[in-house]
């Protein structure tokens, strides 16, 4: 709980400093952008308190210490709210150890704020909507089918032995999460082309 | 001559009323007031923020219970008790079925009145509602957790439950009194030979601490008079009712001219703790009747029904001590006790003042044996030794009374339409604000209770005409907020409200919204057709009855293809929502299906039943918008000629 409490300030105070560029660009009077009551709850439904339902995917990643760069992306890109929405979604999460096998200097850039939108477009590459745990990725393997994912592309699911792949990244573990699926993933899934 | 008098008393109202309108008149427009002030502030919650309190407001003729949040009005559920909501599956699905059933058989509606919240120590405590059906007379407990019908109690002996569902202070008993004098038992017999004949049935039902089950412990059987309303005593008067009686003539036609004869009607004094000596000493009489006990389990997520065949009777008459009669003017309604359990506040429909009785004054004249005769045995006391005082020309027609826990008493009168305010003590009147329009119940939080939070005053109107948007002949009934924390009451807000709004019960939010569930723990439902998991998931055939044992999560059942489905059977859909994620439910509905949707809450098992009535394949699909797929959240089951040999078989994805 002192974690989530942590970063709910954490977060917090990011948004708040987001709110104010963001506010510059699309108000017409600058300063007194117009505040309405949306801003009694910046975080959405991610500001939910709720200690009883299982954990949603937000809760989880936040939970895992293998994933604080993934979770620092999520939260620089301020789209916590997605991963608690009902869903169902299937996230593929890259551990530290995917980030850190990117170029030097990669995340640090894309932390940036000037950087957000490429870093959510990258983020979002990484969700699907619907559940698929490993199985579910084992039987979309052999029937040929591939995932679509929240930017619309569509990813290779492969087979190599036991190992499933997705869009080349490898499956290390599933984790059933109230609103949908995390798979740990041993590489950030990075578009073909770029 | 009758006539003649009630003639009078017309003209006499029609004058004081246009007098009262004047004064009215001035102030119809002045909405500027609102503007300039603060009024809009006053009840505004804003998005994302939580009212202050809980109000639970009958819904009268619609058999429920509505859920607002006070100040702002807002309606948040509503909650099926007596009626079948096709909404929430509520007496359509096989597990609540039972929970409306009655010795007169299965009944689909009813007519709630007075919900009434449990209390300990004289104080709201936030774990019941309880709630009394008028018609079919019943008292329903509703979980202030799941903020569901837990419970049903048939109430035999009785018609017109209508002093119900009051409880003691330390919520020892539930009560409930016949409006209706009946023959007891049931018999045929002329009608004209009510009087000394029929009898008025007063039950106490006993509340299991732990479990809040209700047992009906004793009846009281007194006159045939018609029992209106009741509060229990408090503090020092704990152990006592009270129950304000009318028809006192035993008229049994035309009541409206007949049952207005008496210069004064009673309000009944009932010790109940002497009644337990009563009963514990088998002074009762075991009567045969017969009575449905409807108890919904939470663990199993369904009900059962128990018809009760006896019940224990104790006759006033032969057991001294027992009930005193307090006279009391002009066919009192309102029966209310102030918080110091001190005043009993009879509000005589058609007297011309309010008349309070004294609880000590009442011991005194009861040890002093200051009687005026007896009425079928039992002592009616003096009126002058018990009375306390008399709130003098504070309105016409007084109905109900509350508290604010500052010495302050708030009496509705439906015929002039306002809220009164007046001094417990000095009797004087020290405000009236006009209510649009004519008022019924008012609720205080907590006002009937031995502590009010005496900030607000919700006023329940029974006519709406021009208040609101016209919607055709039918017109929303409506309550109204007043702020009574100042010296004078201010009118804050207008808002709708669900069937009749009868009564209500109101209570702090922190008291309740802490202990509100926010799911079922899969593992803990033992509902005997329960999946807990899709491996699980399976269909069995028994002769021409199929069971469905059916799953739901984000975005699919399992299965959702079924075959070998035959023409004659009947299948069962028990269906399990696997969610274990606070406001994520599912339904589920199939075409053709004779009955409603199920709305199934997470870690929740329900069922419908399902006969096919053609050959083909037909599909059913989630009813709640669950999730981003939800739309995909649906399956098929095809249904072959009945002596076809399609196998039984069922798959999610081909497997």
């Amino acid at each position: 709980m002192k974690t989530v409490i942590h970063y709910y300030f954490l977060v917090c105070t990011l948004f708040f400093t987001g709110a104010c560029s963001t506010g510059g660009n699309q108000s017409t009077s600058e300063e007194t952008a117009a505040s309405d009551l949306t801003d009694n709850t910046p975080l959405g439904q991610a500001s939910v308190v709720d200690n009883e339902s299982d954990a949603n995917i937000l809760q989880v990643a936040i939970g895992s210490a293998d994933h604080s760069t993934l979770v620092a992306a999520v939260q620089a890109a301020n789209i916590e709210h997605v991963l608690v929405n009902a869903g169902p979604l299937t996230v593929f999460a890259p551990t530290n150890a995917a980030f850190e096998k990117l170029p030097e200097g990669t995340v640090e850039d894309l932390l940036k704020p000037e950087n957000k939108q490429t870093l959510t477009t990258i983020l979002t590459r990484h969700a699907a909507p619907g559940s698929y745990d490993i199985e579910a990725l084992k039987k979309e393997a052999r029937k040929g089918r591939k995932l679509y994912m929240a930017t619309g592309d569509y990813l290779n699911v492969t087979l190599e032995g036991d190992d499933v792949y997705v869009g080349g990244a490898k499956v290390i573990a599933s984790i059933q999460t109230s609103n949908g699926i995390i798979n740990v993933v041993d590489d950030v899934i990075l578009p073909k082309s770029e | 001559m009758n006539m003649y008098k009630n003639t009078l008393i017309i003209i006499a109202i029609g004058i004081s009323m246009a007098i009262t309108s004047c004064n009215n008149g001035g102030s119809k427009k002045s909405n500027a007031g609102a503007l300039s002030g603060n009024v809009a502030e006053r009840v505004y919650v804003a998005p994302g923020e939580h009212d202050e309190y809980y109000g639970f407001i009958s819904g009268g003729f619609s058999g429920q219970l509505a859920v607002h949040g006070l100040p702002s009005g807002r309606l948040f559920k509503v909650i099926p008790v007596f009626s079948v909501d096709a909404e929430k599956g509520y007496g359509f699905n096989e597990e609540t079925k039972p929970m409306l059933e009655t010795s007169f058989g299965s009944i689909p509606w009813d007519d709630s009145h007075h919900p009434d919240l449990s209390q300990t120590n004289g104080e709201i405590d936030g774990r019941w509602c309880f709630l009394n059906a008028n018609n079919t007379p019943r008292i329903a407990r509703i979980s202030l957790s799941t903020f569901e019908t837990e419970e049903i109690i048939e109430i035999p002996n009785s018609a017109g439950n209508h002093s119900s569902a009051f409880v003691t202070e330390n919520t020892e008993y539930v009560v409930a009194g016949t409006r209706f004098a009946v023959p007891v038992p049931q018999r045929d017999m002329p009608i004209e030979e009510y009087k000394g004949n029929f009898k008025g049935a007063v039950s106490f039902i006993k509340i299991d601490q732990e479990t809040g089950n209700m047992n009906l412990e004793f009846q009281v059987l007194m006159p045939g008079f018609n029992y209106d309303l009741g509060h229990p005593g408090r503090g020092n008067s704990h152990g006592w009712f009270f129950f304000t009686t009318y028809n006192t003539e035993e008229a049994n036609t035309l009541l409206e001219v007949n049952a207005s004869q008496n210069d004064k009607d009673f309000i009944a004094a009932i010790n109940w703790k002497k009644a337990l000596e009563y009963v514990e000493q088998g002074k009762f009489q075991e009567m045969k009747t017969k009575y449905a006990h409807n108890v919904y389990d939470e663990s199993t997520h369904a009900a059962s029904s128990e018809m009760i065949k006896t019940v224990k009777v104790l006759d006033p008459s032969q057991l001294p001590g027992l009930v005193y009669f307090l006279p009391t003017p002009k066919s009192p309604h309102g029966c209310d006790v102030d918080p110091t359990g001190e005043y009993i506040v009879g509000a005589g429909k058609l007297a011309a003042a309010l008349t309070v009785h004294s609880f000590t004054k009442m011991l005194e004249a009861i040890d002093g044996q200051k009687f005026d005769g007896e009425a079928y045995g039992i002592p009616i006391l003096k009126y002058e030794d018990v009375v306390a005082g008399v709130v003098q020309n504070p309105g016409l027609g007084p109905l109900h009374t509350e508290f604010d826990g500052r010495g302050n008493a708030y009496t509705t009168f439906f015929i002039s339409s306002e809220v009164v305010k007046w001094k417990l003590g000095t009797w004087e009147v020290v405000d009236r604000k006009p209510t649009y329009y004519s008022v019924g119940h008012l609720m205080i939080p907590g006002g009937n209770s031995r502590k009010p939070w005496g900030k607000y005053l919700v006023a329940m109107n029974k006519i709406t005409k021009d208040r609101y948007l016209p919607t055709g002949p039918e017109m929303c009934q409506s309550a109204q907020l007043y702020d009574i924390s100042g010296e004078k009451m201010e009118l804050l807000l207008d808002f709708p409200t669900i069937g009749e709004p009868h009564y209500a019960a109101g209570a702090a939010a922190d008291v309740i919204a802490p202990k509100s569930k926010k799911f079922y723990k899969l593992e803990e439902n033992k509902h005997p057709y329960a999946t807990k998991s899709e491996k699980d998931a399976k269909v069995v055939r028994d002769g021409n009855t199929v069971h469905v044992y059916m799953t739901m999560i984000r975005s699919h059942f399992a299965p959702d293809n079924i075959e070998g489905i035959k023409m004659g059977d009947r299948v069962y859909f028990h269906v399990t929502n696997l969610e274990q994620d606070f406001d994520v439910p599912h339904g589920i509905s199939m075409i053709g299906a004779n009955t409603s949707e199920l709305l199934i809450m997470p870690g929740q098992t329900e069922t419908f039943a399902w006969e096919p009535k053609g050959e083909g394949v037909w599909p059913f699909y989630c009813t709640d918008f669950c999730s981003a797929l939800h739309q995909e959240m649906q399956g098929y089951v095809r249904v072959s000629a009945k002596g076809s040999d399609v196998p039984l078989k069922w798959t999610l994805d081909g497997e």
